[in-house]
């Protein structure tokens, strides 16, 4: 407890380059470019993959093999390969962490609509993608938020790791604390970061409240 | 780097003994939390299953648990277990298991058909009987979905612990890093890969084993 109290305590921890609100909105930053386009991957490909059945095995067999893609390694190699100066290195292991909940979540929520809404759907006249947007896709909401919620999660937790190759974010906090043997800083930093998944967990509880249609309360797993 | 190329091949083979060390500590590492995980799921999940009210607040506490970062976890638990020590790493991993473990082990229990559970109670089956016999098997595929994925996960979290001093393989990403030397970063990544995707397979195999039925209507 005396650690937070001497690392949220002390003042030239709230101000500067290196303060808490400079490294907090780095850190927000590219977490929300990570997860921004890793929606632009994942979420026409479920939705394609989920409406039409079409290869969705492979798909899915690539996606569970991209979960096991060390984020570190990956950060280390491609800084190493292109440098250091620019944040875009630490987005592709993000990027790839990001992917596969999205996508599997909006493929299998596509996919487990039921059927006879599916074809009750068809039999009104709508077309394919009418049935996609108006049908499956409000029915599939929730799994796709939850997709989503992982997804924002693990890259908020994950974006400390980019601090070990110098980037920033709350990750310096962390890995500077470690290397020099700075207690208060070491635990502060995993603190803000774990208040700052907090944060996004409410965030998607709330737009879960708003996106999900009253008619769509179904319960929805973890994956 | 210039003339660096991407791979040295002989590089790996004069330190595969230390590799293959590697290795073998990161299966363990990974693999133990995996089935920790599960053998804690299970009880809980069932009582989560059965006592409804239990449900919300052991989702919403392991909803916590997930969204705490590794490393963060990791440095927490150094003064308790000490640096560089398996149960440093092991631990947090058990709690992320859990964290994706409970709810596939309710959301498995709660697929089987309630004719189903009628059927069986019907035909004079116990609470203990109908729950090893009926319930469990049904839910195999949805534990075992859990099951992988917080494998897979493990498997590739591990490697986060080589901050701490102790990744496995992860090692060989800090060691490549500070050598400013990619071939340890790629054998890293690819071992890694290979590891998870082998595990995965596994755990697919036994699914088919567990659930010979699952075959036979498909192909009748």
């Amino acid at each position: 407890m005396n650690w937070l109290i001497d690392f949220f305590g002390d003042p030239a921890n709230w101000s500067g380059p290196d303060g808490i609100p400079v490294r907090l909105l780095e850190h927000v930053e590219f977490s929300a470019v990570a997860l921004l386009l890793s929606m632009l991957v994942a979420i026409p490909l479920g939705l394609l993959i989920g409406h039409t059945g079409r290869g969705a095995v492979l798909v899915v067999i690539a996606a569970n093999a991209a979960r096991a893609l060390p984020t570190l390694g990956l950060v280390v190699l491609i800084v190493l390969l292109v440098g250091v100066g620019t944040t875009w290195p630490v987005l592709v292991p993000l990027v790839a962490l990001a992917v596969p909940p999205i996508l599997v979540n909006t493929y299998e929520g596509v996919r487990g609509v039921d059927e006879d809404l599916r074809d009750a759907a068809y039999g009104m006249g709508l077309r394919g993608g009418q049935v996609l947007f108006r049908v499956q896709v409000p029915v599939a909401m929730p799994l796709i938020l939850l997709g989503l919620r992982i997804a924002a999660i693990q890259v908020v937790a994950t974006a400390t790791v980019a601090a070990y190759v110098g980037l920033g974010g709350l990750g310096r906090y962390i890995i500077d604390g470690l290397a020099t043997k700075d207690f208060p800083s070491t635990i502060g930093g995993a603190v803000l970061v774990a208040l700052l998944a907090l944060a996004v967990q409410l965030c998607f509880t709330l737009l879960q409240r708003v996106l999900v249609s009253p008619g769509v309360s179904r319960r929805t797993r973890l994956r | 780097m210039g003339e660096e190329p991407l791979i040295r091949w002989a590089w790996i083979g004069r330190n595969w003994p230390q590799i293959e060390g590697m290795l073998v500590d990161h299966v363990v590492m990974a693999l133990v939390p995996a089935l920790l995980g599960l053998l804690v799921a299970l009880p809980l999940g069932l009582a989560s299953a059965r006592w409804r009210v239990l449900y919300q607040p052991t989702v919403s506490l392991m909803n916590v648990v997930y969204s705490l970062p590794s490393l963060a976890v990791f440095i927490v638990l150094i003064p308790l277990t000490g640096l560089a020590e398996r149960t440093t790493v092991i631990i947090p991993l058990t709690f992320y298991s859990l964290a994706v473990l409970i709810p596939a082990v309710v959301d498995g229990l709660e697929s089987v058909p309630d004719h189903v559970r009628q059927s069986a109670v019907a035909m004079g089956f116990g609470p203990m009987r109908r729950l090893l016999q009926v319930e469990l098997p049904i839910a195999v595929p949805v534990v075992l979905a859990g099951l992988r994925v917080a494998t897979v996960s493990s498997i590739s979290l591990v490697s986060v612990g080589a901050l701490i001093g102790r990744g496995g393989l992860g090692y060989l990403f800090i060691d490549g890093w500070q050598r400013q030397f990619p071939t340890p970063i790629i054998v890293g990544i690819v071992l890694v890969v290979v590891l998870a995707v082998l595990a995965d397979g596994l755990l697919v195999l036994a699914q088919r084993l567990l659930t010979p039925w699952a075959r036979a209507r498909r192909t009748a």
